[in-house]
Order: structure tokens, then C-alpha cells, then sequence
């Protein structure tokens, strides 16, 4: 990884481009120019060309085959495990549970640790920013018990009031849940002095990853996360496909989730002993496919190398940032010191939506509405904003067409 | 005059008023136009009962009916939202409830809306139809039942 990331010492967008197929095709007449990185990333042909592999050459079940193409299978698969173990730099392999995607691996541990360790009066912390899918499962869990849902305050610019969150943690607090890189705004959340207080409390600590295994060089020991939930598909990665990472301690102790084939050891009407982690999380036959396909995903960010991805993206940030302020009437909503390369913004008298439909008249792909954040927008009196999110392959040019584009509807709405 | 003509005429109308353009954004030019023009909804109507459950924009729909037919006044937050309900109330407001519920409302994709707008925001779009629709039923069972 790192002899590839020095190998590479910047990024030819050009050469990146031509990995990515669906950047070939036009949208109403014009060349795509796909700005909706932060619902879901464009995939290169690598991660294709692995999904039809394994159904061409060796589809099997894993696991349990003794013959050649299960083998195959679950070398494979189990592969992907390893890489993402690496990715997210975990202790061990076992800590890497494969689940289908960030909201999975949150209910995953609101069902299992949330359930056994909440009760009646206690509380859990989480923030103005969140997607619906770190705010749902604790709510339904703190009906459930009788818990308290606390919320950290955020300031103008889109940015957690870290002293009011100190405020906020008590004996009480059991569970702080936190997104690391806010997916409506881009903030990038100070997460090491998250965790770091939350501890000190004695409480666990969940990071919602979805939006930022992407764009940061992520390490669990580290930051010292009891809990780490991220999905592939916003890795250039497939869908479906997800990583909840838990301190091996947690997982052992955790009830199980689902019950089925897969995660247990023995079977009979009487009792059943489940299986070893990692398994033991994993029932039923698992997404094979885009399990392997995943670690296509993995190697293409570590051969481009996570600090080129950063920093050509950042420079996208800026530029874009710079030449929307540009633009009478228009104001982006989250403007925090730290910020991963997303651009939310309004414009004056202008409906979201309408923006949108002309924009994708002119090829260009954003995201309108209230990005699954609503208590965010409510934040700031809007009922949701246009966003732009850039990916490794996103152009300066692609951005001058955005801003074209937006003078025209603009125009057109006016 | 409007109450004498069908559905389908209405319908044909349209869909030859769009065969004129030339492109999409001219298409949007005169939908945004519409939108524009489509007269404001009274405040007392803006309420949650009276809300179509679209993804991402807000529509208020009301009904009334006149002498056996059924009159609709609507508006949106958005305002291409808006031109496709002006069209929607120029195609089935004054029309017999049979009429309405029968109607398949072919202009919609004979001017490249359904194919053109995404399947979250057409979805909104279909709500609309419904709820249209499901006001001309209500009307109809609650005649049919007093005879």
C-alpha cells in the first residue's frame, strides 16, 4: 500500500477516468457528469469484472464446499475480509463482520448490544447531523427500554458544539453514536476527542462511516471506536455489501442477531451453540458476489493511493466552493473548517427539486431533497438543499459545467 | 367551452402543443411558465389533510364538484411541480367523475414526462393522478349511494 501510494505521486484524473465505464455514457445528450458520489459511487471496471468472474467461473457457497469452486469461493471471499481488515487497520480479522451496508451494521448493534446493555433511564448521545439511519434504530431502541435519546448541538456552520456534547455525558450515558463525516454537509467530525470523552464516562462509542472510509485514512486502534459501521457501495465498491468493525471483546459478548445456517456450531431442537466470530453475525449464505467484488473496490483505492484520492478531491472542494460563492442568491449550508468534498447549498427563492430536474436536463447528476437528514435541515430552517459530492474522478470541468448549468436554471426559474 | 370538450381532446391538445418544441429545455421553459401561472391556492387549503405525499416537494390538492362534475385547485412549493399540475386541472378539472377515473392520462408520456422525470419525483406525479382520481370515486359513491 504504501509503496504504491509513493509509486503514484499524483493523480492523472484522465487515466482513472477510463476505468470507470459509466462515465462514457450521456444523460439527455450530454456526457454524464455524476456529482451524486455521496448516495453511491460510480464502480470501476475492475470491481465489475470480478462480480461476473465469480458467476462466469466459480460460483459456489462458501463455507461449507469441499469441492474446487467452493474452495475458490471462500478464499475469495474470505480475502475481502483480510483487505478490509487492512483498510480500516482492525486487530484482527474476526472484528470485520460483513453485513449489508452501514444501516445494517448500526441495527446490528442497536438489536444486539443495544438490547442487552440498555435500560430503563439510560441515555444515548448522538448528533444534530445524522442520517436517519443513526438516529432510527436508537430511537426504536430507546422506546423500547425507556431510554433517553440525547442530541449534540451544532453551530452555524454545520460544526458539533463539542462542549455541549461534554455537558451532555454523564454516568447515565451508555452509547454515543456518531457519524464521522456528515453526508448533507461534509463536515468531518472530531472524532478522537469524541470517543476520548465518551470513554472517560465509561460509555461505548459507535462511528457511522459511511461517508467518511472514502475519503479518510481510517484506523480503529487509533481512534479507538468500540463500534466502526461503513458500506462498499460508497466505496466504488457494489451494493449490499458492508463492513461493521467491533472490538472482539463487544462481539463476543454480544447476543446474536440473526439466527440461521452460517452462524452456528451445533444444532439441535434443545440448544444450539453458535459459531465463532466472525461468523456468528453472519447467518445465512452471505453476498458472495459483491463480498469479492469488494476487495476490487479496496485495491483500487490502495493503488491510487488514499492521499491522491484526498487531495485531488479536496482541491475539487475548494475550486467548487469558490465558484459557487460566485453565484447571486446561492448560500451553502455547511461551511465547517474541516470538510470532505461535499457542497450542500441553496439559492434564493429557488425549489431544490426544480434545480435539480434542470440540471439533470443537462446531464448533471446531483442530489436534491433533504438527504435522509430532516432533523439537520430543520436545523437550519431549510426543508433540503441541492448537493454536490465529488468522487476520484470528478474534473474542474465537470464543475465549470455545473456552474453553467446552474446560471442557465438560473435563468430558466427566474 | 372547456367542460364540452373530453379528456382526449384536452390530452391531444397538449401533446400537439409539445410536438413544437425542439428541445428539452423548451419543454421546461413552457412547463415552468405554466407553473408560474398556475393561480395561487388559498392559505385556508394549505393544510396537512389536503397534502400529496410527493418525495421531495410539497402539493396541496382540493375538489369541488358543480353540477355533476369535479373541479380541482392545486399548487406546490416547486414550480415545475407546479406546470404539471396546471396541466393535470387543464385535462380533468370540469369533467364527469366516470371520465375522471377512467381517463389514462397518455399526454403525460406522449410529451416525455414519465420517461424524463426521475422514478421518485414521476411517483409524486403519479400521487397526484390518484388522489384526482380518488376524489371523482369518492363523489361517485357517495351520489350512487343517496339514489
Amino acid at each position: 500500500m504504501i509503496a504504491s501510494a509513493t509509486i503514484q505521486k499524483s493523480l492523472d484524473v484522465y487515466s482513472i477516468r477510463r476505468q470507470f465505464p459509466v462515465l462514457n455514457r450521456e444523460v439527455k445528450g450530454k456526457p454524464l457528469i455524476y456529482f451524486d458520489n455521496a448516495a453511491t459511487s460510480q464502480k470501476p471496471q475492475s470491481v465489475i469484472d470480478a462480480l461476473v468472474n465469480y458467476y462466469t467461473n466459480y460460483n459456489a457457497n462458501v463455507h461449507r464446499g469441499i469441492h474446487t469452486l467452493a474452495e475458490e469461493a471462500t478464499l475469495a471471499f474470505e480475502a475481502t475480509r483480510d483487505a478490509a481488515q487492512q483498510f480500516i487497520h482492525a486487530t484482527s480479522r474476526e472484528e470485520i463482520i460483513f453485513t449489508r451496508g452501514t444501516t445494517e451494521g448500526i441495527n446490528l448493534v442497536a438489536y444486539t448490544w443495544g438490547r442487552q446493555n440498555i435500560k430503563a433511564g439510560d441515555e444515548i448521545i448522538i448528533s444534530t447531523m445524522e442520517h436517519h439511519s443513526n438516529i432510527v434504530p436508537w430511537q426504536i431502541l430507546c422506546e423500547e427500554k425507556g431510554a433517553v435519546l440525547k442530541v449534540i448541538p451544532i453551530n452555524d456552520e454545520g460544526e458539533l458544539l463539542l462542549d455541549a456534547y461534554k455537558k451532555l455525558l454523564s454516568q447515565k450515558t451508555k452509547l454515543v453514536s456518531v457519524v464521522h463525516v456528515s453526508n448533507a454537509l461534509g463536515t468531518i467530525n472530531p472524532v478522537k476527542q469524541i470517543i476520548d470523552a465518551a470513554h472517560k464516562t465509561g460509555a461505548v462509542v459507535l462511528i457511522d462511516g459511511a461517508q467518511s472510509a472514502v475519503h479518510l485514512d481510517i484506523n480503529v486502534q487509533q481512534m479507538d471506536c468500540d463500534f466502526f459501521a461503513f458500506s462498499s457501495h460508497k466505496l466504488y465498491g457494489p451494493t449490499g455489501m458492508g463492513v461493521l468493525y467491533g472490538k472482539k471483546h463487544f462481539l463476543e459478548a454480544m447476543p446474536v442477531f440473526h439466527g440461521g445456517g452460517e452462524m452456528i456450531k451445533e444444532v439441535s431442537f434443545e440448544k444450539t451453540t453458535y459459531n465463532d466470530l466472525p461468523y456468528k453475525y453472519e447467518a445465512g449464505t452471505p453476498n458472495i458476489a459483491d463480498a469479492i467484488a469488494f476487495k476490487s473496490a479496496l485495491d483500487f483505492i490502495n493503488e491510487t493511493g488514499k492521499d491522491n484520492i484526498r487531495q485531488h478531491e479536496e482541491e475539487l472542494l475548494h475550486y467548487a466552493t469558490k465558484q459557487l460563492q460566485q453565484i447571486p442568491g446561492l448560500k451553502i449550508i455547511g461551511t465547517a473548517k474541516e470538510k470532505a468534498s461535499v457542497v450542500s447549498f441553496v439559492i434564493d427563492n429557488l425549489h431544490p427539486q426544480d434545480i435539480g430536474i434542470l440540471l439533470d436536463n443537462r446531464g448533471i447528476a446531483v442530489r436534491t431533497g433533504h438527504h435522509c437528514a430532516q432533523p439537520l435541515m430543520h436545523r437550519f430552517g431549510i426543508t433540503g438543499t441541492v448537493r454536490a459530492s465529488f468522487a476520484v474522478y470528478n474534473t474542474k470541468e465537470e464543475i465549470d459545467e455545473l456552474i453553467a448549468g446552474l446560471q442557465k436554471t438560473i435563468k430558466m426559474l427566474s | 367551452m372547456k367542460g364540452q370538450r373530453t379528456i382526449e381532446e384536452i390530452e391531444k391538445e397538449i401533446a400537439e402543443e409539445f410536438s413544437l418544441f425542439d428541445s428539452w429545455d423548451d419543454k421546461y421553459e413552457y412547463i415552468i411558465d405554466l407553473g408560474k401561472k398556475l393561480p395561487p391556492l388559498e392559505d385556508q387549503y394549505k393544510m396537512d389533510e389536503n397534502r400529496v405525499r410527493g418525495c421531495q416537494s410539497i402539493v396541496w390538492l382540493v375538489a369541488d364538484h358543480r353540477d355533476g362534475k369535479i373541479f380541482y385547485k392545486a399548487e406546490s412549493d416547486a414550480v415545475i411541480v407546479k406546470g404539471l399540475i396546471s396541466m393535470l386541472i387543464r385535462v380533468l378539472s370540469g369533467q364527469s367523475p366516470d371520465d375522471i377515473i377512467q381517463a389514462k392520462l397518455n399526454f403525460i408520456q406522449q410529451i416525455g414526462m414519465t420517461t424524463h422525470l426521475a422514478q421518485t419525483r414521476s411517483n409524486g406525479l403519479l400521487a397526484m393522478v390518484k388522489q384526482m382520481k380518488n376524489f371523482a370515486l369518492a363523489y361517485k359513491i357517495k351520489n350512487t349511494a343517496k339514489a
